[in-house]
């Protein structure tokens, strides 16, 4: 694997290359494959992280976090490295002009993946501007794979070996109104819906609790909203201008209205719909609606994670209510169908018609 | 606000007055049908709903006969012959001439398990044999129906023909009378038999399969599984088919624009007939009308739900603004494959869904039985409440003309006022008098009552009916109150709530998706379905099915009463129009002219302004 370039553009990438860019700059790049709108941008590889420790000599060992992490952090991050990130983030800035902001996330692989993930640590670092800022950002989040619980967890499954790592870097979407989306009812189950969370601003507002979502369910085959609540979302994070993020108000006009119109929910669900088939399992997926952008270029997908809870869970059916009338006439007919010849030749449903 | 739940009711039947004037009102019903104090214990412990979908207004003595028949065979249907497990019938009754129904539940475990053993092998027989016993059941009604059209009433003549003699028959018209009037309640109660032989185990089978689908898809809607059984040809249709081909004719002659212009069948007569091509075109036309055109423009519950037979302007008007569209080059055509390729797409993709092929399996036969026992579930009720009951009504006024030729009344349709065994004592007073040579008592003794009976009925419909009666229920459980009365546990508590005061939206099922906006159009009767105009969304109490061919003109249907499998969403779902049914309150909410947003996906209509 030697020839593994230094950067990689997320297009130009996919769900076989997590051994080189890390799990969640390959998903990305899978979805894009898939034709899932994805903001632009590129993954730092593993192979750029083994360069940093090799020309600085650095050997993170030991159960020392604090001095691995600043090891890491005060090397010099090599030239070629440097190099080819301002020429990808040159290539970002073509496409929006200005110093565009960026997310600059660690990418982790395979054990290391679920080890970083134990201890919470797989950094993020939002609204970064500027090439130099990015490798800046790039070195912390390779840093981030040695906090001192991560440290001890390798250290207690007995592992010595140096843990792969990228870093992917992308656009920041500049959300007018953000969430979550799991395409199945994470409360029943229900494989036919797609549930949608949705508050105004920044994904960190819903993200960290302070604001109760909006709630969408939307039937994934008749296209059609199930259910609806619209809370009180009284707060929304904003881009500020220094580069970060800041908390505001929402106006009066908007806290109690629906942060999603009915056309930006189905196109989002339609996103949803086309993940879960592409993905080939029901998904956790962060969305974001950019301000800057006229609707539906503005739809991106920030991230997609294959869903867990109902995952392994066997369509563990609820309960068909037997003791009511409907309950026990319905299960004595569906017991009575059940016996050969029971019910008379009809068109077999599951044919669609030809044309 | 108490901490503890208060059980909440509705109006108890025994406290509710009769209106100014109408304190004997109870003496235009039978015994059996009133909230009388024998039946107190019993009545007053039990939930009963307004059935306004078959009965919006007040019921006449003589029409009742339309809820004892439809009332009873539906029971010995359930109770009597398929032992339904869960479900007896229901109970109907009159409170200031507006009709409450209350079903009859079974809900010991032990007793369903009894009746179990009976229901699964009959109602195995008819799955089974669905289509070739459907086929028969057409031959029957259409007999029954013919048979009642050829009944003839004697005309009580004032000698009776030499042929009574020379033939030996040995009785006069008397007799006959007697007769034919018991031949013709025999008749509806026949064939209300008959609509019930396959309805009970039509929704029990498409009960099967949401039941099913809910299994698996708990959040799924009633209108997705609705549209899974769609798009398939049933008879309500055709009268609406036949204008369609009328106007294509009409337009491949080259006569469209005589044919356009309404009025009357003459008036189009005068302005086809003079020339072969529109002669032929006519004569093509009224060999249709019977049976298409026996299409009430009401449910054809009540005997002055005319129909298209006895009033064409609605189809003739109707024929010129498809010829209309036609010259527009507008497609005319329902969206049949469209409804259909949609039917199986969501079939498909719910179906792709199931984790194996065990939940595929299930899905699959309980889908192909309810897609088996749909057409009947709709088609029926172009048999029985149009086709049959247009002749019924109509051989009823005949009754009526030959009492008011005896001076009983001044007008046929006076009769209505009787109930049906007050008919029969009339026509005995009649054949007693008639054979005697003597003067009916008859004109002096109805004529009053009559008189005191129509006031009656007019301060009746000037009473505002409760939604139900007595104590509210827990859960609306029983299968048919739901699917077809649209009655829900959610209805009912927002009954109680008073919903539908001064609000500006309205919740009521998704009947058929999508949304539209447009101005309102209340329609209460048929002088206000004329005014209606294209793009209007519809505002009605109920839909009825002779309206079908206002569905190619209309933005929307919105409806007072009924659920999904309601007629009203079943044409709209056929026809590709946002509807929204059994919304309670629309028609007195809404005002004609209000703009009016419609999401028949959600099943919300909203007033914009």
């Amino acid at each position: 694997m030697s020839e593994t370039p230094l950067i990689a553009r997320l297009d130009q990438i996919g769900s076989t290359d997590s051994d080189t860019v890390g799990g969640k700059c390959a998903g990305l790049g899978e979805l894009i494959r898939a034709g899932i709108p994805v903001p632009p941008g590129f993954a730092v590889t593993t192979e750029a992280f083994r360069m940093h420790l090799l020309e600085n000599d650095l050997s993170p060992r030991g159960l020392d976090s604090a001095a691995i992490r600043r090891g890491i952090e005060e090397a010099p991050v090599p030239a070629a490295l440097v190099a080819a990130i301002i020429d990808a983030y040159a290539a970002l800035q073509e496409l929006t002009g200005g110093t565009p902001a960026v997310a600059v996330r660690s990418s982790a692989v395979g054990e290391d993946g679920r080890a970083a993930s134990f201890a919470g640590q797989q950094e993020t670092y939002l609204w970064v501007s500027g090439a130099q800022e990015v490798v800046a950002h790039v070195r912390r989040c390779w840093a981030s794979l040695y906090t001192s619980q991560a440290v001890s967890y390798r250290e207690h499954l007995g592992t010595d070996d140096v843990p792969a790592i990228g870093v992917g870097v992308q656009l920041m979407v500049d959300a007018r109104v953000a969430g979550v989306m799991f395409t199945l009812d994470p409360v029943t189950g229900d494989r036919s819906q797609i549930a949608v969370n949705s508050a105004w601003g920044l994904g960190l507002a819903v993200a960290n609790g302070e604001v109760t979502p909006d709630e969408f369910l939307v039937d994934k085959v008749i296209m059609e909203i199930t259910r609806r609540r619209v809370t009180d979302k009284p707060f929304e994070y904003v881009a500020a201008g220094t580069g970060g993020v800041a908390r505001e108000e929402v106006t009066d006009d908007r806290r109690s209205s629906s942060s999603l119109t009915d056309p930006e929910l189905l196109a989002l669900s339609g996103v949803g719909k086309r993940v879960e088939a592409h993905m080939g399992s029901a998904q956790d997926i962060e969305w974001a609606i950019d301000r800057r952008l006229p609707f539906p270029e503005s739809l991106f997908v920030l991230q997609s994670r294959p869903e867990t809870v109902w995952a392994n869970k066997r369509a563990a059916a609820p309960a068909v209510p037997t003791a009511s009338p409907v309950g026990s006439l319905t299960s004595m007919m569906r017991d009575m169908l059940r016996q050969p010849g029971a019910t008379p030749r009809s068109d077999a449903p599951e044919r669609p018609s030809s044309n | 606000m108490t901490a503890h739940p208060v059980s909440r009711a509705f109006p108890n039947p025994y406290d509710v007055q009769p209106p100014e004037g109408c304190a004997d009102y109870a003496e235009m019903y039978p015994y059996y049908l009133r909230f009388n104090e024998a039946l107190r214990t019993g009545d007053e412990d039990r939930f009963w709903f307004f059935n306004g979908m078959h009965f919006p207004e007040p019921v006449f003595p003589f029409d009742i006969i339309t809820a004892d028949s439809p009332y009873m065979a539906l029971g010995q249907i359930n109770t009597r012959i398929f032992a339904v497990p869960p479900a007896l019938g229901i109970e109907h009754r009159v409170l200031n001439g507006y009709v409450y129904i209350s079903s009859n539940s079974v809900l010991d475990p032990e007793e369903i398990g009894r009746r179990a053993q009976l229901f699964l092998p009959r109602a195995g027989y008819y799955y089974r044999n669905w289509d070739e016993l459907y086929a028969r059941w057409i031959v029957k009604v259409e007999a029954a129906i013919h048979e009642l059209s050829a009944l003839e009433v004697p005309q009580l003549p004032e000698f009776e023909d030499e042929s009574v003699v020379t033939d030996g028959v040995g009785f006069g018209s008397t007799y006959q009378l007697m007769v034919a009037y018991n031949r013709l309640l025999e008749s509806i109660d026949l064939v209300w038999q008959y609509h019930f032989e396959f309805l009970n185990l039509g929704y029990a089978a498409y009960l099967t399969f949401t039941q099913v689908c809910r299994q698996h898809f708990p959040d799924i809607t009633d209108q997705s599984m609705a549209r899974m059984v769609g798009g398939v040809e049933v008879t309500t249709f055709r009268p609406d088919e036949e204008l369609k081909k009328a106007a294509r004719e009409a337009v491949r002659l080259g006569i469209g624009s005589r044919v356009e212009g309404g009025g009357t069948l003459e008036d189009l007569e005068g302005r086809v007939g003079s020339d072969d091509a529109g002669r032929n075109w006519m004569a093509q036309l009224r060999s249709v009308m019977d049976p298409w055109f026996y299409f009430s423009y009401g449910n054809g519950f009540y005997h002055h739900h005319r129909s298209w037979i006895d009033d064409p302007r609605l189809p003739v008007a109707t024929i010129g603004s498809y010829v209309h569209r036609l010259t527009a080059g507008e497609d005319i055509a329902r969206p049949v494959d469209e409804v259909r390729k949609e039917r199986d797409r969501i079939a498909a993709d719910y179906r792709g869904l199931l984790p194996d092929d065990d939940a595929r399996q299930g899905f699959d036969e309980a889908l192909g039985l309810a897609r088996t026992v749909f057409p009947y579930v709709e088609s029926h009720n172009f048999y029985v409440e149009h086709w049959y009951h247009t002749i019924f009504w109509n051989k009823v006024r005949e009754f009526g003309a030959l009492l008011s030729r005896f001076g009983f009344f001044d007008d046929a349709d006076d009769v209505f006022y009787l109930q049906r065994n007050e008919v029969l004592d009339a026509l005995t007073d009649l054949r007693i008098a008639w054979s005697a040579g003597s003067e009916p008592v008859g004109g002096r003794y109805w004529k009053p009552i009559v008189a005191h009976r129509k006031d009656l009925i007019e301060r009746l419909k000037q009473w505002t009916p409760p939604p139900a009666l007595g104590p509210a229920p827990d859960s609306v459980q029983e299968p048919m109150t739901i699917m077809l009365w649209g009655v829900t546990t959610e209805h009912v508590q927002s009954w109680l709530d008073g919903a539908g005061e001064s609000t500006t939206r309205l919740k009521g099922f998704a009947g058929s998706p999508g949304i539209a906006e447009g101005r309102a159009r209340i329609v209460l009767n048929l002088e206000d379905l004329d005014r209606l105009e294209d793009g209007e969304i519809l505002v009605a109490p109920v839909t009825n099915p002779s309206w079908t061919p206002i569905f190619g003109r209309i933005a929307a249907a919105v409806s007072d009463i009924g659920g999904v499998m309601s007629h009203a969403a079943i044409v709209a779902r056929e026809y590709g129009l946002p509807a929204v049914v059994g919304t309670g309150f629309a028609t007195t909410v809404i005002k004609t002219g209000q703009r009016i947003r419609v999401d028949g996906g959600e099943g919300v209509v909203t007033i914009l302004e």
